[in-house]
């Protein structure tokens, strides 16, 4: 079980829900990810155009909890701005700070994320901050208190998967909270890695969004992370220089 | 009576009272609306008590999809 802060997750999966081909698309590959945690933005309505179709409308909010970010934040009173709007809206009381410091790479800024997960958590939030894999930014969130930690595999949307393992594993190694490697994904070969490393979870978008078949992606990612899970669980055997037979060498000589 | 909307001048009727009636006028029917008003975050049971007036800036959200 994944549990971040006071409640439990079976699934350690977090999808993001920007960019799919179209609403009955991404309510499939919802569905068959069995993730339990959507996350969102927020952003003015269009007052010109109210009829739009809003994602809400198409999935059970019974069964899935939602985990607002605060894209498009640059300063931490942003990031807090976002955060307490999406509050207001009575469905949530976690919240992803993302806090971009280049508009380039789309890198998180550390102080302005410090800062506002400072801030959030005093205003009680449940605050998973979005962040770089640096080892010792990730150990002064935990100290403020952050429910998660979500170190980043590689720039956002880019899946170019997890360029510094080591870093990742540092991380996994010296956190206490759950560690869910966000932004990067690209393939679920990543995302079974990312949960061999030791991470609690993964959360990602555009691999499964932009996939040529986001349905299926969806499923081969479920399927990865609880491999890399497992295996993770399991333990797996140390690499060694040399060979070693799996057969016996008793009976060979059977003539 | 005028308004300032997610940035925009609009002019609204004077039967349009609170922020439940600017949600209305707009028929806005989203699932979720999440309200700022002169800087305010509203609860959202409070839309319809929250009397607006001339000149009132008002910021109308809503969640949409992101990662």
């Amino acid at each position: 079980m994944l549990t971040i802060n006071d409640k439990q997750f079976h699934s350690r999966l977090l999808l993001g829900t920007g960019k799919y081909p179209n609403f009955d698309i991404q309510k499939q590959a919802v569905e068959v990810s069995e993730s339990e945690i959507l996350t969102f933005t927020v952003r003015r309505m269009n007052i010109y155009e109210p009829s739009q179709p809003n994602f809400l409308e198409k999935i059970d909010l019974d069964k899935v909890n939602l985990l607002p970010n605060t894209a498009g934040a640059k300063t931490a009173q942003e990031a807090v701005r976002h955060a307490k709007l999406a509050q207001a809206s009575g469905l949530c009381d976690m919240i992803k700070v993302e806090v971009i410091g280049c508009d380039k790479t789309l890198l998180p800024d550390p102080v302005e994320t410090l800062k506002a997960t400072e801030e959030l958590l005093k205003e009680g939030f449940t605050v998973l901050p979005y962040t770089s894999d640096d080892v010792v930014l990730a150990k002064r969130l935990e100290e403020l208190g952050a429910h998660a930690i979500m170190p980043g595999a590689s720039p956002i949307g880019s899946g170019q998967g997890i360029i510094n393992p080591l870093h990742l594993r540092f991380i996994v190694e010296q956190t206490k909270v759950p560690v869910i490697v966000d932004a990067g994904i690209g393939s679920p070969a990543d995302a079974a890695i990312a949960m061999e490393l030791g991470a609690d979870a993964v959360l990602l978008n555009t691999a499964v969004s932009a996939a040529d078949d986001p349905v299926k992606m969806a499923k081969a990612m479920k399927l990865a992370i609880e491999a890399g899970r497992l295996g993770y669980e399991a333990g797996r055997i140390p690499k060694k220089r040399t060979a070693t037979a799996s057969s016996p060498m008793e009976g060979l000589s059977i003539g | 009576m005028n308004l300032r909307v997610n940035g925009e001048v609009v002019t609204v009727p004077d039967s349009v009272r609170t922020i439940k009636g600017v949600i209305d006028h707009f028929n806005i029917n989203n699932p979720v609306i999440i309200v700022e008003h002169n800087d305010t975050i509203l609860d959202k049971n409070a839309h319809e008590k929250t009397q607006i007036f001339e000149g009132d800036k008002i910021e109308l959200v809503q969640f949409v999809g992101g990662g």
